[in-house]
C-alpha cells in the first residue's frame, strides 16, 4: 500500500491548514476573540458549527488515498482506497444484485425462479449480505435492531462522557487561570453536548448496524446506499469549500485594485466582470465543462486510474466554478474599497507617503475581513445545492465519482417504478439538507455578527 | 432621454464582443474545427482529405484571429472569429447537428418557456412581497421567527427535491395533475399549475428573507417615523409609505430578471416535459451539440444586457433623485 495524493487531496488539506490558521489568528487577538464567542453564544451556531466540523471531518478521512495493487487480498476492485473506505469495507463488499429497501432480508422486487420439479415461482429472493448471525429470522430482527440500538446509545454515552470529562478539565483551568469565569462564560456547552451526543450516537448506531443489515436499502446495482451517501460528503465539502478557496485570490486582487487605483485599471476590471457576468451562470458552466470533457475524451492518456480521472474531473469543475463565481465578491470588494480609500485615515497614509501596498495591507484589508468571511460562508450552501443541478444535467463530477447530485440523477426514474423505490432519493436529500441548512444557520449568523451594518 | 437609451445600447457592444471572444475561445480554439470534423465524421477511417471538405463546407476553413493570405482590412475581418461573431451579432445561429435551423427552433420554444417562467415570475414576485409586509408587521414576535427559521429551511432543500416530491404527491399519488406534457391554449393549464405552484414555493425562503430586508430598512428611516407620529395606522406606513418606497431597491433586483425569463428554467422544463428554451439547451448539452449550446450562451447574454439597461431606465423613471448622465 502506497499513500498517494490526489490533487483535492492536497487541496482540501491545504484549507484545513487554512482554517487552523485562522483560528490561531482569532485566538491571538483580543478583539477577534471577543466576536467569534459572540457568534459562537447562539445555540444554532453551536448546533451548526458542530454538523459542519463533523461533515468535514468525514471529507478529510476520505481525503487519505492509499494505492493498492490488483491481488487476491484486494477484492474491493479499486485501485484506490481512502481511510473511510478501510473502515467501511464491509459496506464495499456486500453488493447485492439489485434493489433491497432499508433493513430487508429479501429483494425488492420478485424474481423469476424454477423450483426442483420444475414449475415457475416468483419468489423474493433472500439478500446475500444480511443478518447471518440471526439466520435471517425476520421476527428477530426488530430485536436485534434494538438491542444494538441500545448498545449504540451505551457506546456514544461513554465515549461523550469522556469527552466532557476532557473539556472540563480544560475549561476548569482556563477559568481558573482567568479568575474572572462569570463574564466571558456563557457559551451554550451544554448545547454543544447533546448534539455532538447525538451526532455520535447515529454514528455508532449506523456503523454497528451496517454489518448486518443494508440501513439505508441498496441501489438499482446492489451497492449499498449508505456508503454512497457517506462517499459524497467528500465530493460535497470539495465542492463547497474549494471553490470559495480558488476564487478568492481573483476576486481579492482584481475587487481592490478596481477600488483603490480607479482609472482605466477599474475601468478594465468592470468590464471583465460585466461581461463574464453577461453569460448565464449555469450554460458557461457547461459550456467549459462541455469544452473539458471534449479534451479529456482526446486525451486519455493523461490520466492514470479512473479514480485520478474522477479527481481530475472535480478538480476542473471546481476551477470554472470559481472562475465564474468571483464576479459577485469582487464587486463588493470593489465598493467597500472605494468607501474606505475616502476615509481620512487612508488619505493621511497617502500624504506620508506609504507605498500603495503597505496601505492597502495595513489600512484597507482588515476593514474587508468581514465582507470576505460572510462571502465565503453564504456561497458555501448555494455550491453543495448547484453540484446536484449540475450533475442533473449532465456537468456535473464524474458520473463514476459518488455524489448527492449522482445519486439523484440516478434514482429520478425509480420514483416512477410501482411500487416506488424511494430510499436512495431521500438519502442523498437529507444528507444534503443538513449540510446546507448548518451552513445557511452559520452564515445567518456570522453575517449578524460580522456585519457592522447588521439591525440589532 | 432618447440620447441616453442609444447611449446605454452602445456601451453593451463592447460587452457583447467581450462574450463573443470568450464563447469562441471556449469552442474554437480549445476545441478546434479539425477535431470538430473529426468527432463528426467518427475518428476511425477519417482523411485529411475529408477534414478539409468538412471544414470548407462549413467554412470552417480560415484562421482564428488574422489571415496573412489577405491584404488590408481583410487580415483581420476575412477569419473565423470575426464571421462566427457577425453571424452571431445578426441573430443567425446556423444548424444544429440534427440539421434543424437554431434560429426557427429558438422562436418557436420560447413561448413554452415564457408560458411556466412569466408566472412563476409574477406569483413568486407577489407572494414573496406580501409574506414580507406581514411578517414585517409581526416583527420581533415569535411568529417572525418561526417563519425566518421556515425560510431557511425552505431555502436549504435542493430545488430537484419540490420537483421530484411535487410530481409523486400531487400526480402519482393524488392524480390531480398530469405529470408531465404541454400543450396551447387553454388546455395547457392543467400541465401549467404544478411546475408553476413548485417553482414559487421554491423560491419562496429565499424571497421573503430578501424582502423583508429590504423594508426592515426602510422602517428605520426618518419619514416613517413622521408618518407614525401624524397617527398613521401601522398597515397605512406600511402599504402607503415603506412598500413604495421599498419598490425602489427591489427593482434593481427584479427587471434585470424579466428579459431572461425567455431563457426558461434548466430543470423544470427537463422535468416536466414542457418543449422550452430551458429543456432545449439541456438536450443540446447532453447530446454535446455545441451549435445550440454557443446560440443560447449569446441569447443569455443579450437578454441579460437588455435587462440591464432597462434597469437602468426604470430607476430614471421612478426615481426623480437619479438623473440621466
Amino acid at each position: 500500500m502506497m499513500p498517494t495524493f490526489l490533487w483535492t487531496d492536497i487541496m482540501i488539506w491545504s484549507l484545513f491548514a487554512l482554517i487552523i490558521v485562522g483560528i490561531r489568528q482569532i485566538a491571538s487577538d483580543a478583539q477577534k476573540r471577543k466576536q467569534w464567542r459572540k457568534v459562537f453564544k447562539s445555540k444554532t451556531a453551536m448546533i451548526s458549527v458542530i454538523i459542519l466540523l463533523f461533515y468535514f471531518a468525514i471529507a478529510l478521512v476520505d481525503s487519505i488515498h492509499f494505492k493498492v495493487e490488483p491481488s487476491a487480498e484486494n477484492t474491493t476492485n479499486k485501485e484506490l482506497i481512502s481511510v473511510l473506505d478501510m473502515g467501511l469495507e464491509h459496506l464495499i463488499l456486500s453488493v447485492e444484485r439489485t434493489y433491497s429497501a432499508p433493513f430487508a432480508l429479501n429483494e425488492y422486487s420478485s424474481s423469476v425462479v424454477y423450483d426442483q420439479s420444475g414449475n415457475v415461482q416468483q419468489v423474493y429472493l433472500p439478500l446475500k449480505n444480511v443478518a447471518t448471525h440471526i439466520n435471517m429470522d425476520q421476527s428477530l430482527v426488530a430485536y436485534d435492531v434494538l438491542t444494538q440500538t441500545g448498545w449504540a446509545f451505551l457506546i456514544a454515552l461513554i465515549v461523550m462522557s469522556f469527552l466532557i470529562l476532557i473539556h472540563g478539565y480544560f475549561r476548569f483551568k482556563e477559568i481558573a487561570l482567568r479568575q474572572s469565569s462569570s463574564k466571558v462564560e456563557g457559551l451554550p456547552w451544554s448545547v454543544a453536548y447533546i448534539t455532538l451526543f447525538i451526532l455520535i450516537f447515529i454514528g455508532t448506531w449506523f456503523y454497528l448496524l451496517s454489518f448486518d443489515y443494508h440501513v439505508l436499502g441498496t441501489n438499482k446495482v446492489g451497492e449499498d446506499v449508505l456508503y454512497q451517501s457517506l462517499k459524497s460528503i467528500r465530493t460535497g465539502v470539495l465542492i463547497g469549500g474549494l471553490t470559495t478557496i480558488v476564487m478568492l485570490p481573483l476576486a481579492l486582487v482584481l475587487g481592490i485594485s478596481a477600488g483603490y487605483f480607479k482609472g482605466w485599471i477599474d475601468d478594465v476590471i468592470q468590464y471583465l466582470y460585466t461581461t463574464l457576468n453577461s453569460i448565464p451562470g449555469v450554460l458557461l458552466i457547461a459550456a467549459a465543462v462541455l469544452v473539458m470533457q471534449s479534451i479529456m475524451s482526446t486525451h486519455a492518456d493523461w490520466f492514470g486510474s479512473t479514480e485520478e480521472r474522477a479527481d481530475m474531473r472535480l478538480l476542473f469543475l471546481i476551477l470554472i466554478l470559481g472562475m465564474t463565481s468571483w464576479t459577485g465578491l469582487c464587486r463588493l470588494l470593489r465598493a467597500e474599497t472605494l468607501k474606505i480609500s475616502q476615509i481620512e485615515y487612508v488619505t493621511a497614509a497617502k500624504a506620508f507617503g506609504l507605498n500603495p501596498f503597505t496601505i492597502i495591507r495595513r489600512h484597507i484589508m482588515p476593514n474587508l475581513v468581514h465582507l470576505i468571511l460572510i462571502a465565503l460562508v453564504l456561497d458555501f450552501s448555494g455550491l453543495v445545492l448547484a453540484e446536484a443541478v449540475l450533475s442533473y444535467v449532465g456537468v456535473g463530477v464524474d458520473p463514476t465519482m459518488p455524489s448527492w447530485g449522482n445519486m439523484i440523477n440516478q434514482a429520478r426514474l425509480e420514483m416512477a417504478r410501482e411500487p416506488m423505490v424511494w430510499w436512495s432519493l431521500l438519502s442523498a436529500f437529507i444528507f444534503m439538507f443538513v449540510l446546507v441548512l448548518a451552513a445557511n444557520l452559520f452564515a445567518d449568523r456570522v453575517q449578524w455578527v460580522l456585519n457592522p451594518r447588521s439591525e440589532k | 432621454m432618447f440620447a441616453y437609451i442609444i447611449r446605454r445600447l452602445l456601451f453593451a457592444v463592447p460587452i457583447l464582443i467581450g462574450v463573443n471572444v470568450i464563447t469562441f475561445a471556449l469552442f474554437f480554439m480549445v476545441n478546434t474545427p479539425d477535431d470538430m470534423a473529426r468527432a463528426q465524421l467518427g475518428a476511425k477511417q477519417t482523411t485529411p482529405a475529408m477534414i478539409q471538405a468538412w471544414k470548407e463546407g462549413r467554412g470552417y476553413d480560415k484562421p482564428l484571429f488574422y489571415n496573412q493570405n489577405s491584404s488590408g482590412l481583410n487580415q483581420i475581418s476575412d477569419t473565423l472569429f470575426v464571421q462566427e461573431s457577425l453571424k452571431l451579432f445578426s441573430f443567425d445561429f446556423g444548424q444544429s447537428d440534427s440539421g434543424r435551423q437554431i434560429s426557427s427552433d429558438i422562436y418557436e420554444r420560447m413561448w413554452p418557456s415564457l408560458a411556466i417562467a412569466l408566472p412563476t415570475f409574477i406569483i413568486g414576485l407577489v407572494t414573496n412581497i406580501a409574506l414580507a409586509l406581514l411578517i414585517v408587521l409581526f416583527r420581533g414576535s415569535t411568529l417572525d421567527r418561526v417563519t425566518m427559521g421556515v425560510a431557511v429551511a425552505i431555502m436549504s432543500i435542493s430545488g430537484l427535491f419540490y420537483i421530484i416530491a411535487g410530481q409523486v404527491l400531487f400526480s402519482k399519488t393524488w392524480h390531480w395533475v398530469p405529470i408531465s406534457g404541454y400543450a396551447e391554449g387553454i388546455d395547457g393549464l392543467k400541465f401549467l399549475i404544478l411546475p408553476v405552484f413548485i417553482g414559487v414555493f421554491a423560491g419562496i425562503g429565499a424571497g421573503i428573507r430578501w424582502y423583508r430586508s429590504i423594508f426592515l430598512e426602510e422602517i428605520n428611516k426618518d419619514y416613517v417615523r413622521t408618518a407614525r407620529a401624524k397617527g398613521l395606522s401601522e398597515i397605512k406606513v406600511l402599504f402607503g409609505h415603506v412598500l413604495q418606497n421599498g419598490l425602489l431597491p427591489i427593482l434593481t433586483g427584479v427587471v434585470v430578471v424579466i428579459p431572461t425569463l425567455f431563457m426558461g428554467s434548466l430543470i423544470m422544463e427537463s422535468f416536466f416535459g414542457i418543449p422550452g428554451l430551458g429543456s432545449y439547451t439541456i438536450d443540446a448539452i447532453q447530446s454535446q451539440d455545441f451549435g445550440i449550446v454557443k446560440a443560447m450562451v449569446f441569447l443569455g447574454s443579450v437578454l441579460y444586457i437588455i435587462g440591464l439597461i432597462l434597469t437602468d431606465i426604470s430607476y430614471t423613471y421612478f426615481d426623480p433623485r437619479v438623473k440621466l448622465s
